[in-house]
């Protein structure tokens, strides 16, 4: 089956992207947008139609090479 | 007696030959170290170069760190013999663990390449011709070179950015060393400054220093 891991920079750590969108957006004359933070989506097809064994697979292998736990957070998408 | 310091080449470095180049210069034994050999050769130190391993692919330095000559690197680095990483090198580094923190876009997104200035604080192994206060210029080309450390783990500070920080690293910390001190990494280039005619030849007294602590590791041994 096929999963969804969203990886994103933790709250604190500066998005340097997610802060020039939010600028461009302003400039663009939406005043209403307070922030933007981006991150990366990965699809991971696994070798499983478990969904609890996948979903454990896809968080194993955000804590190995998906995600920086210095820097990032990770959420498997339902 | 000259050091014998391994550069690893993975796909995508691009300053390997410029740094192995640059340690012969100043009298070191180099030896090129391929990312798929699983064995080291005889080393006193190794040095891990600049560039674009894999592509940079998912996060800087983060694919590099699973190479085949990586796990030799970790028990290399942990006989407490000298490892240096430079640009990317200090990427692949951090997130091998070998260093605390990480590496993350420059703050204005742009690439950067200028000389900066930093000064020497704590440089661990690195203290033969680098006595806390002085200043070096050495150029710098990155565009992931933001310095966040681990929340968890205060860093010990190599070197600080002086003046110009030039990409919105957090207490302007330009590289750091491990516990230990024997591993140090930096985000700018001692091997583009031992030549007088690239304007700055204050990168030979960096890699003197790490020569030097590459054969302070052989005679302990």
């Amino acid at each position: 089956m096929k999963l969804r891991v969203l990886v994103s920079l933790k709250p604190g750590v500066l998005d340097a992207q997610g802060r020039a969108i939010e600028h461009a957006l302003r400039d663009l004359g939406y005043a209403q947008v307070n922030g933007v933070r981006t991150g990366k989506l990965v699809v991971v097809d696994l070798d499983t139609d478990d969904p609890a064994k996948a979903r454990a697979l896809a968080a194993e292998l955000c804590e190995k090479l998906l995600a920086n736990p210095v820097i990032e957070q990770y959420e498997v998408l339902p | 007696m000259s050091a014998r310091v391994g550069v690893l080449m993975f796909p995508g470095s691009l300053d390997d030959r410029d740094l192995g180049r640059s340690f012969g210069l100043l009298g070191a034994d180099v030896r090129m170290v391929w990312h798929k050999d699983t064995r080291l050769p005889e080393l006193d130190g190794i040095a891990a170069p600049g560039g674009f391993s894999y592509g940079d692919y998912l996060r800087a330095g983060a694919m590099a760190r699973f190479s085949p000559v990586m796990r030799a690197v970790l028990d290399f680095a942990a006989s407490g013999r000298p490892v240096l990483g430079v640009c990317n090198g200090f990427q692949i580094l951090c997130e091998a663990g070998l260093l605390p923190g990480a590496l993350v876009r420059n703050r204005d997104l742009k690439f950067v390449c200028q000389d900066v200035r930093i000064v020497v604080e704590d440089p661990g192994q690195l203290r033969a011709e680098l006595p806390p206060g002085r200043d070096l210029v050495l150029p710098v080309k990155h565009g992931e070179g933001a310095y966040m450390p681990d929340p968890d783990h205060k860093p010990r500070v190599a070197f600080r950015y002086v003046g110009t920080n030039p990409n919105g690293s957090t207490d302007d910390i330009a590289g750091v060393a491990n516990e230990a001190g024997n591993v140090v990494g930096l985000m700018p280039h001692p091997e583009y400054a031992v030549d007088p005619l690239l304007g700055s030849t204050d990168g030979a007294p960096l890699l003197r220093s790490f020569m030097a602590a590459c054969l302070a590791a052989r005679t302990r041994r």
